[in-house]
């Protein structure tokens, strides 16, 4: 089974070849040029790379949110795009989880906190376990969600890692603006992925994808659409309007 | 000669279109998916509310133009797109997803200018228009009198120094009521009404006899529609959107026939939204008849965004070989003739 993943939820483009044995080929760009200038010539350099063509995909893997809306919307496109003219299937991966599948087989909770602006970060609460093969000495991992993804405050986030109380490890772009609150709450111990492990990858995302390829999540590609976590902002505005006039 | 088939993607602002264009005059299908709907209530387009649309009818709207038209995607010669003007984050679903179909079965990738298209809507409805001619682009977000000298050459020789001529109907049919989006509901209207009944000012701008200003006529509406309020007076809207309507048209026409004599062109094509107008159109005719100027417009699914136009535009930039790269980009405020 071979998987292309694509990713440009956040700063970084991302394409990523891999099977369930292997990771062929990961271009990550983390560049100031916008994803609809980088990802499909970053996608035709690696299909170059392995003398193979886009066709060959068994499925397309993409992060479908939250993260940038106009980054999901280039990436789903453009995987939306590919799934119409190869008539493949499609794979949409929450983005905290392919994050949290940058730590796969830490025994810590991995916690990825990604910047939503609005004094809020998209964030979820992951672990993986341990469920090797008994006594073949070779360990697999389990991933386990403790809490999915949502866009919340830092503050309640740090609040529910005190009570779950295990060692905690932090990534994604949100620890720039959250550090300090981060140092200041934190009851248990905590650290911060490494730079290289710190943000998005289309290789993690679509290790993630083999999971939830298992678990029959897959979409056609006219389904797939971004999953932002978010209403427009005139839409919100809007409901609040209306949530004041019923007021009484 | 070999048929040459463009599948043609447009997304610049609330309509989500593909179409299958033949020979770049033949429309094979043409799906418009329209979302005015969603954005009356706020009164105007809002930006990210069009782009989450998009990308939920991208896909159907392209499968269905290839199954109208009854070909396969390996069967295109060419992937148009338009790439600019409009509203980015909906541009660039259309760019993203053109790009991927195109590069997924190894054809040509075009980037078009949004105006170009609605030029290139009169081929199709005009199979023996060819250039040059002088052409007058009115939509919501335009107000150009372009000279097409070749296909795919144009020189702007007016534009708007404000409101496009679409702003201003829009604009002063949120005073008076009316609602977005204002064109057609002004047009409508100003049909029961009388056209001399308000006296509006027209705006001729020093020095720049073929541009255009629309900020002072829907500021004299405004102030008349204030004026009447203070007096305590009843406004007959009707009248209201004739006068209006009236010295807008009677500018873009008069300018527009002034512009293809002083150029030498005796062939004037209205394109984009405001095409549409029937005033627009009666005056253009009333205008071009006495000027001995031949007066072509598309019919009206032609005049408002749609993909076949960019299907016609793009076929004429492939027979000249002209492509794009794969990092080929939306660029909101894309000039006429800019090179992408």
């Amino acid at each position: 089974m071979r998987i292309l993943a694509l990713d440009g939820s956040g700063s970084v483009a991302g394409v990523s070849v891999l099977t369930e044995e292997a990771v062929l080929a990961e271009y990550t760009v983390n560049y100031k040029k916008t994803h609809s200038q980088t990802l499909l010539p970053m996608l035709d350099e690696v299909m170059k790379m392995l003398e193979s063509d886009v066709s060959c995909a068994d499925y397309i893997a993409v992060t479908a949110g939250p993260g940038s809306f106009t980054g999901l919307r280039i990436c789903a496109s453009m995987a939306k795009g590919l799934g119409l003219a190869l008539n493949k299937p499609l794979v949409p991966v929450p983005t905290t989880e392919a994050l949290a599948y940058n730590l796969e087989g830490s025994d810590k909770i991995i916690c990825p906190i990604m910047d939503a602006r609005r004094n809020q970060v998209y964030t979820g609460v992951y672990t993986f376990e341990k469920s090797g093969i008994e006594g073949s000495g070779e360990l697999t991992y389990e991933f386990k969600t403790v809490r999915g993804q949502e866009a919340a405050a830092i503050e309640d986030v740090i609040e529910k890692l005190n009570i779950i109380g295990r060692e905690t490890v932090f990534l994604g772009d949100g620890i720039t603006a959250n550090r300090n609150r981060i140092e200041e709450l934190m009851r248990v111990p905590y650290s911060f992925a490494p730079a290289h492990r710190r943000l998005q990858s289309a290789a993690a995302a679509g290790r993630c994808a083999l999971r939830l390829i298992a678990e029959g999540k897959t979409c056609t590609a006219e389904e797939l659409v971004p999953d932002y976590l978010r209403l427009s902002q005139a839409e919100r505005e809007r409901m609040e309007r209306e949530n004041a006039k019923c007021r009484p | 000669m070999k048929p040459v088939y463009i599948l043609a993607i447009e997304s610049s602002c609330d309509e989500t279109a593909a179409a299958v264009v033949k020979n770049g005059r033949e429309v094979l299908s043409s799906i418009i998916s329209s979302q005015i709907d969603l954005h009356t209530i706020y009164g105007g387009v809002v930006p990210e509310i069009a782009s989450r649309k998009h990308i939920e009818k991208i896909n159907p709207v392209i499968t269905e133009a290839l199954q109208q038209a009854d070909i396969r995607l390996e069967e295109i010669d060419a992937v148009a797109v338009t790439c600019g003007p409009g509203l980015v984050g909906s541009l660039l679903v259309g760019v993203s997803a053109a790009k991927a179909i195109a590069y997924a079965v190894k054809k040509p990738l075009i980037g078009v200018h949004h105006i170009e298209g609605h030029v290139s809507a009169n081929y199709i409805s005009h199979p023996e228009l060819e250039p040059p001619f002088m052409s007058l682009v009115v939509s919501g977000g335009h107000s150009h009198i372009v000279v097409v000298k070749d296909y795919g050459e144009y020189e702007i020789i007016g534009r708007t120094h404000d409101d496009a001529a679409g702003e201003a109907f829009d604009k002063v049919a949120r005073a008076i009521g009316l609602g977005y989006p204002g064109g057609p509901k002004i047009d409508k209207l100003a049909r029961e009404g009388n056209r001399f009944a308000i006296a509006f000012p027209r705006a001729h701008i020093e020095g720049c006899p073929y541009d255009y200003s629309f900020s002072g006529v829907k500021s004299a509406v405004l102030n008349y529609l204030n004026q009447q309020e203070m007096k305590g007076e009843d406004v007959n809207k009707a009248d209201v959107a004739a006068s209006f309507q009236e010295a807008v048209v009677d500018v873009l026409a008069t300018k527009a026939a002034a512009a293809a004599n002083a150029f030498g062109y005796d062939k004037i094509a209205l394109a984009g939204g405001v095409a549409c107008n029937t005033a627009l159109r009666a005056k253009m005719e009333e205008i071009c008849s006495s000027e001995r100027i031949k007066l072509y417009y598309p019919e009206p699914i032609l005049c408002t965004d749609n993909a076949a136009m960019i299907g016609a535009a793009g076929y004429y930039e492939y027979i000249k070989g002209v492509t794009h790269g794969w990092d080929l980009n939306a660029v909101p405020n894309l000039k006429l003739g800019e090179k992408i």
